[in-house]
């Protein structure tokens, strides 16, 4: 067995089929369990972490693993990775494990070979200064950013992802090494709406949102496109049939009832949506996955729109500490920041964090009188003070 | 021994026999050239980011960067600037506002209708080494526990024939590998299957990646096993994963509890979170242990800040969302039957709850980003279906549902939408399920039911003339 090193490999132009295997799927997962883990598989009966980014678990034949959690880029060369496996290999027997949400786990088997593996990660850093493996993501804290492409390798992106987490996650380090809110925060990130990552239950929500309607590249439209799927992919009916002037086929946009979804450029290429005025950042809060205590629950948008101010997004870093702090401050022990949220009234939720509430938090979508209030309950903020005078109810 | 048995014959790799690099080549540049290294292209933007605490991704494509400069020239196959053409045009992308990606490509393996995104650059000209840079999804081993013999062959194979660059990992769980040509797309596909025994993802209209927590290989929550259900179901499938058969795309995702550590809930048209339908264990010494401060609540997980004492009562008892704990004279009491299994109490006191032993799944359906009609959640379908190998109780389940939406999925149409478009009812009657207030939040709050004729006594054809005779026009 060996890697091949001819131009074509072990592939045949001339004949695409010979030697080909399929459907082989992923490689087994036992066999990469470390001999700690496939022991105790099924055992285990409790864990403790002994500080942030480090666990232990314990099993019920009194072995125990413990694991050293570390933050990383999911962006990685090769030459990253062969570090990786360097320090598996030196500690680990060669075993390493990546979460959901893309952070590195070393694992060993005993407390004393915790120390060295412990310093030489935090020891490791890039010329830039920044850590390579900062241990940390564990307990009442925020966790490693999931995102999805941006940039780097996607034709629908409304902003750019990895510097937009790099940024997030610089603002965020001391949250990623303590554990010192009152319940775990999930950020996390999508360049646009089709939302690769599925961000729409996270604590803190990043997402990329076009702003300009569509172009219509004319002139190539009938030739790359099925003009009836484009206008078929419309949820709103804003594409219809026209002719150029040529008396070509192409299609109009009913420009003010277009959301922006880019639905319509999956489909046809010759409807670009991205502009530098008009892309920018979403910011959602309050949603959650995990059943404790509450139901899971969507995130709310809290923030309509912000600049793509690369490479450091300033005002999208200031508005997630903004809702972090007011969280970190006001939430109860294990109480997720939607718990929170609700718990206060969302009005309080614009006070506390200093968030401007605007026409664009109020649903007018499909079905959006769900989130209408009906109800004498509230609490009484200056919005509320605001519209009381607005209405001449006071001076 | 092994617990599970793999599908296939799974070769031994030793990177060792498998490597093309040798350890020079691996280390072909000192920290001080590293230092001092500057691409070909300016990226001032991409420069302020390696500043900072978190790991720069700026800073390791440098490295990748320099590192492909000094191989030599026949030691591979795709251009060498590629690395740095991605970061120059990852530059220009931020001084415009815009991406500079093409809309893909319709590229891929013989054979197999996913697995690879096209990719091309709409600045060829200018950075020609990325003109081409398409993706491929490699299938993760289940809960992505790897060994460094596997990820070096891997590197070293994706070094030689692609960018170097890869995803640890993508959002829907896939190795990605990112940046090669169309010509090597068939050679990686050989050397993966060949010599890694590894296979591709899925990607387009046909059953994606399935991805699963790490369940019972580190978690003491877990209810089922995660990784032997991924693995199967992602084996007995490969048909639904290579070949689209679908209106759209299909996921599975396994959480090992309702704790939801792989998000299933909101990500998976098919959604299978452990749980139990029998008692909380409880070890009575270990609530006793928690109260008098010897254990740490919820293991230790809010230890950066002072929360005063552990009050079993307040953080308890009180936050069980069906308020159906008691402590009374020392004795800690569970009323199972109201229990709604949320995890808190078991979260924070690990030592002394535990799930129940009688443990299967619940089965959600129908979650998806918000393209087109609003994000939806996955609704519950099946509240408890045990879940042992080989697993058929889920697999005729899971075919039951596929078996509905290929037949009237329309063209992008993910199975949540459907649901929606017939309605629940239309949906369980369908599945042959009855319906229960478990699938609802609360009962319909407007009364227009679709009566159908057959559910009204005389049916529905009605003679005027008889009304007539009751009722003066
Ligand atoms: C209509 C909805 C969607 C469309 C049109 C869409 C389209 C795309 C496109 C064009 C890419 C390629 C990005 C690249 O160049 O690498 C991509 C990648 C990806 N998509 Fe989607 N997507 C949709 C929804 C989703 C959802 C809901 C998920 C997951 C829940 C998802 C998961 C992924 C993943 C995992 C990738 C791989 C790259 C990554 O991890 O960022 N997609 N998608
Ligand atoms: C030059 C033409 C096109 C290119 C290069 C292209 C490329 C892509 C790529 C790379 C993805 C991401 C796939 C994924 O995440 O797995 C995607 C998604 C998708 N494309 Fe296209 N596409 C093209 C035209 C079309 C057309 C004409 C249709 C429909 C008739 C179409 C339907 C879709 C759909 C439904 C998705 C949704 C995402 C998914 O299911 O993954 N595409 N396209
Ligand atoms: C066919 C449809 C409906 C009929 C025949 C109906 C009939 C009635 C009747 C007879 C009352 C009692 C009035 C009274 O005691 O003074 C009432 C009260 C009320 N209905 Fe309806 N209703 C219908 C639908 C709705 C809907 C859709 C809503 C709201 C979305 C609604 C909201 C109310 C409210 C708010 C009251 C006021 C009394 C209270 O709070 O107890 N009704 N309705
Ligand atoms: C086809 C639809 C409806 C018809 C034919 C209808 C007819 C009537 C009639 C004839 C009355 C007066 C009964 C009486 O006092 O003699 C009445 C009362 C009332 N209806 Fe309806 N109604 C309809 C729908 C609704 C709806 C949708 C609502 C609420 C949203 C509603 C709310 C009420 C209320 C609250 C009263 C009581 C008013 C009062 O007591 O002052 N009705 N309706
Ligand atoms: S979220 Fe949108 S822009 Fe980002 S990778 Fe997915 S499809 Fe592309
Ligand atoms: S962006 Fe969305 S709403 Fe706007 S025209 Fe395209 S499909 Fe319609
Ligand atoms: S979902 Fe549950 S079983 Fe799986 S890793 Fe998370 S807590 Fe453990
Ligand atoms: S699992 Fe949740 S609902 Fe059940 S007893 Fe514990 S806290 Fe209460």
């Amino acid at each position: 067995m060996a890697l091949s090193l001819e131009r074509l490999g072990k592939y045949d132009p001339k004949d695409p089929q010979k030697n080909r295997l399929t459907d082989l799927g992923p490689r087994h997962f036992w066999q990469y369990f470390p001999p700690v883990i496939q022991n105790n598989y099924g055992k285990w009966a409790y864990h403790d972490v002994l500080e942030p980014g480090v666990l232990v678990h314990v099993s019920e034949t009194g072995e125990k693993v413990f694991t050293v959690r570390c933050g990383a880029a999911r962006f990685m060369t090769v030459q990253h990775v062969r570090e990786i496996c360097e320090i598996a290999d030196k500690y680990c027997d060669g075993y390493v494990r990546f979460t959901t949400r893309n952070n590195i786990e070393f694992l060993v088997d005993s407390e004393a070979k915790l120390d060295a593996l412990k310093k030489d990660l935090q020891g490791r850093k890039f010329p830039g200064g920044s850590f390579k493996f900062p241990i940390g993501g564990t307990g009442a804290g925020v966790t490693n950013i999931v995102h999805t492409q941006g940039y780097i390798h996607c034709h629908t992106p409304a902003t750019d992802a990895s510097s937009m987490v790099k940024s997030i996650a610089d603002a965020l380090f001391e949250e990623f090494q303590g554990m010192n809110l009152p319940a775990k925060v999930r950020v996390s990130m999508a360049c646009c709406l089709n939302m690769c990552g599925a961000v729409h239950c996270s604590d803190i929500a990043l997402l990329g949102y076009h702003r300009k309607p569509p172009i219509i590249d004319h002139e190539v439209i009938d030739k790359v496109c099925e003009i009836p799927l484009a206008i078929a992919a419309c949820p709103l009916g804003a594409i219809s049939p026209d002719k150029t002037p040529e008396g070509g086929k192409t299609v109009k946009i009913k420009q003010d009832r277009c959301m922006f979804c880019g639905n319509c450029y999956t489909m046809c290429q010759a409807l670009p949506l991205s502009d530098k005025e008009g892309d920018g950042v979403t910011i959602l809060a309050g949603g959650k996955i995990s059943n404790r205590i509450s139901m899971p629950k969507f995130s709310k948008v809290v923030v309509p729109w912000l600049p793509n101010n690369f490479p450091r997004f300033p005002e999208v870093v200031e508005n997630v500490k903004k809702i972090l702090n007011a969280y970190a401050q006001g939430a109860n022990k294990y109480e997720r920041l939607g718990d929170w949220a609700e718990r206060i009234g969302w009005e309080k939720f614009f006070e506390k964090t200093g968030l401007e509430f605007t026409e664009h938090l109020i649903d007018d979508y499909r079905l959006a009188y769900d989130t209408w209030r009906t109800s004498t309950q509230f609490k009484y903020t200056d919005a509320a003070w605001n519209v009381s005078k607005a209405a001449g109810g006071i001076d | 021994m092994a617990l599970f048995e793999p599908k296939n014959e799974q070769k031994e790799i030793k990177y060792a026999e498998m490597r093309i690099y040798s350890d020079e080549e691996l280390n072909n540049y000192t920290e001080e050239e590293l230092k001092n290294f500057k691409i070909k292209h300016d990226i001032p933007d991409l420069e302020e980011l390696e500043k900072g605490p978190w790991p720069s991704f700026v800073s390791d494509a440098k490295q990748g960067a320099l590192h492909r400069r000094k191989l030599a020239d026949d030691r591979m196959l795709i251009d060498r600037d590629v690395i740095e053409d991605m970061l120059g045009q990852l530059q220009v992308s931020f001084d415009d506002g815009e991406t500079h990606w093409k809309h893909g490509g319709i590229v891929g393996v013989f054979g197999y209708g996913g697995g690879v995104i096209g990719r091309y650059s709409d600045l060829p000209e200018k950075y020609p080494s990325i003109a081409h840079f398409h993706t491929v999804r490699v299938n993760q081993p289940a809960s992505k526990f790897y060994n460094s013999d596997f990820l070096r062959t891997v590197c070293d194979m994706w070094e030689y024939r692609g960018s170097g660059m890869m995803n640890l990992h993508g959002s829907t769980g896939d190795l990605v590998l990112l940046g090669t040509t169309t010509e090597q797309l068939e050679p990686i596909f050989f050397e993966l299957t060949h010599e890694l025994g590894q296979d591709i993802g899925g990607s387009g209209s046909n059953l994606r990646t399935p991805s699963c927590c790490i369940g019972k290989a580190r978690c003491e929550f877990a209810c089922y096993d995660t990784q032997d259900l991924c693995y199967e179901l992602t084996q007995y499938y490969q048909d639904e994963l290579h070949r689209p058969a679908f209106p759209y795309k299909f996921k599975f995702k396994f959480d090992g509890c309702p704790n939801g550590c792989v998000a299933s809930i909101a990500r998976s048209d098919m959604s299978f979170i452990g749980t139990w339908r029998d008692d909380i264990r409880i070890d009575q010494d270990a609530v006793k242990g928690y109260i008098a401060g010897d254990f740490i609540p919820n293991a230790g997980a809010h230890a950066g800040r002072d929360w005063g004492k552990f009050d079993l009562q307040k953080e308890v008892l009180d936050l069980c969302p069906s308020k159906c704990m008691k402590y009374e004279d020392g004795v800690l009491t569970i009323d199972n039957a109201e229990c709604v299994r949320c995890m808190h109490c078991i979260n924070t006191m690990p030592r002394a709850l535990k799930p129940g032993t009688d443990t299967g799944v619940s089965i959600l359906l129908g979650a998806k980003a918000p393209i087109l009609e609003g994000a939806q959640m996955a609704t519950l379908i099946v509240p408890f279906m045990k879940a042992e190998a080989p697993y058929d109780n889920i697999k005729e389940f899971i075919e039951k549902v596929w078996e509905f939406w290929m037949e009237e999925g329309k063209n992008r149409e993910r199975l949540g939408e459907l649901m929606q478009r017939f309605g629940l009812p239309k949906f369980l009657e369908i599945m042959e399920l009855p319906p229960a207030p478990h699938m609802v939040k609360t009962p319909r709050e407007n009364p227009y039911v679709l009566w159908k004729e057959e559910d009204v006594p005389g049916g529905w054809t009605r003679d005027i003339k008889e009304y007539r005779t009751r009722h003066k026009r």
